[in-house]
């Protein structure tokens, strides 16, 4: 699943944001996403990953309790005792794993539901200020246009699309902020499947989605 | 595995310590868990403390993530991670777990070549890089630094921190952007 044609990748704020544990879930998943996809910003997680156990490793240290070693070594202990949990692998699929993960599955179990214009959404399971979805749209179709009021990242999964930024193909991923107002269009070639992640309604441009925003949860 | 030079630890203290989580995957040894704890158990403790835990919550969740790195010493490559790089990964998926109480995705993991076992070049070197970036991150200027700090430790974005520090985001984000370039440049 490994793409060697990203154009588009994480900015420093957001890996060094992944790497400190700071960012909303629906945020760490997309960047998780990219990453599965992405060798370029895996290695350079590696070095903010490197940077925090550097901080950590040269910060005052605390003291610990006087039975803190033999605590830990009875939980140890009693965690040994217990037969062992063996992680299912998910096995590949179209999703990423981190996706398939809050998907239940791979891409035939998301739960669609019709936002109009053959465009499709699923709203993915996030805690926090941000939330998650996939988004379908049919070749060559549009996601109505919108700005944001905080940060929106969309990653492409499969197919493409196109905005008045660029052209952004599988794994690429668009960081957009209050300054863009958009319509990203499918590529007519193949349907598009994207992760979004935002950290504020949408705010659509037109009449319409305006009104039909509480309800579908854009 | 050959056993790493007596010489090469004594010159990277780093490869020590990823020798004690090798040595509890091969032969759960305890003494080498006991070193490991007592050289990191206090500082996990304290990027928790940092991170706004309570010294009780701190304590508690510190054991939990020193009883995670024996449980999941067969997942450590000393190719990939220095001890403190892993260990820290370990101690930020517990904050996020116990402080804000979200899940944390993680990425696919790569495929693994056929039971490779780790080079001990490639983990010298992994070992020579982290220390460059040591160096590099000790060398900061003290504001860089600071912010870079609250970044990983403070659990605070980019306008939390404009907010406590006084400072206008855009100095925050370039302190940071010039820390990161010194940085890149150190590890050219």
């Amino acid at each position: 699943m490994i793409q060697d044609t990203i154009k588009h990748h994480l900015t420093d704020a957001l890996l060094m944001a992944y790497s400190a544990g700071t960012l909303p879930e629906a945020f760490s998943l997309a960047v998780a996403a990219h990453i599965s996809m992405c060798d370029e910003c895996r290695a350079r997680l590696g070095a903010f990953d490197t940077v925090g156990g550097t901080l950590m490793e040269n910060c005052d240290a605390a003291v610990m309790s006087a039975d803190s070693l033999d605590a830990t070594l009875a939980m140890i202990d009693l965690a040994e005792a217990r037969p062992a949990e063996r992680d299912v692998p998910l096995g590949g699929g179209v999703l990423p794993a981190p996706v398939r993960a809050y998907v239940g599955g791979d891409l035939d179990s998301v739960r669609w539901r019709p936002v109009g214009m053959g465009v499709k959404q699923a709203i993915l399971p996030t805690k926090g200020d941000a939330t998650a979805r996939l988004l379908y749209i049919p070749a060559g179709a549009a996601v109505p246009d919108h700005g944001h009021k905080g940060t929106e990242l969309t990653l492409v999964i499969r197919g493409a699309f196109e905005d008045k930024v660029d052209h952004f193909g599988p794994g690429d991923i668009e960081v957009a902020n209050e300054d863009l107002d958009h319509t990203p269009i499918a590529d007519i070639g193949e349907d598009c499947i994207c992760l979004a992640a935002t950290d504020a309604p949408l705010r659509f441009n037109s009449w319409l989605p305006r009104i039909a925003q509480p309800f579908l949860r854009i | 595995m050959e056993p790493v030079k007596v010489k090469e630890k004594k010159e990277h203290p780093g490869l020590e310590w990823s020798a004690c989580i090798l040595r509890i995957r091969e032969t759960r040894d305890r003494a080498a868990f006991a070193a490991l704890f007592r050289h990191f158990a206090p500082r996990v403790k304290a990027f928790l403390m940092r991170s706004g835990a309570d010294a009780a919550m701190a304590e508690e969740c510190t054991q939990e993530v020193m009883a995670a790195v024996w449980q999941k010493a067969h997942l450590f490559d000393p190719s990939r991670a220095s001890a403190a790089t892993w260990i820290f990964t370990i101690a930020r998926n517990r904050k996020i777990d116990a402080l804000r109480k979200m899940k944390r995705p993680e990425p696919e993991d790569l495929p693994w070549g056929p039971e490779e076992e780790p080079d001990q070049e490639d983990s010298l070197a992994l070992q020579q890089e982290t220390e460059k970036l040591e160096e590099a991150v000790a060398a900061l200027p003290a504001k860089q630094r600071e912010l870079i700090e609250k970044a990983y430790f403070g659990d605070l974005s980019h306008r939390e921190i404009a907010e406590e520090t006084g400072l206008p985001l855009g100095t925050i984000k370039s302190r940071i952007r010039l820390a990161l370039d010194r940085l890149r440049h150190a590890m050219k």
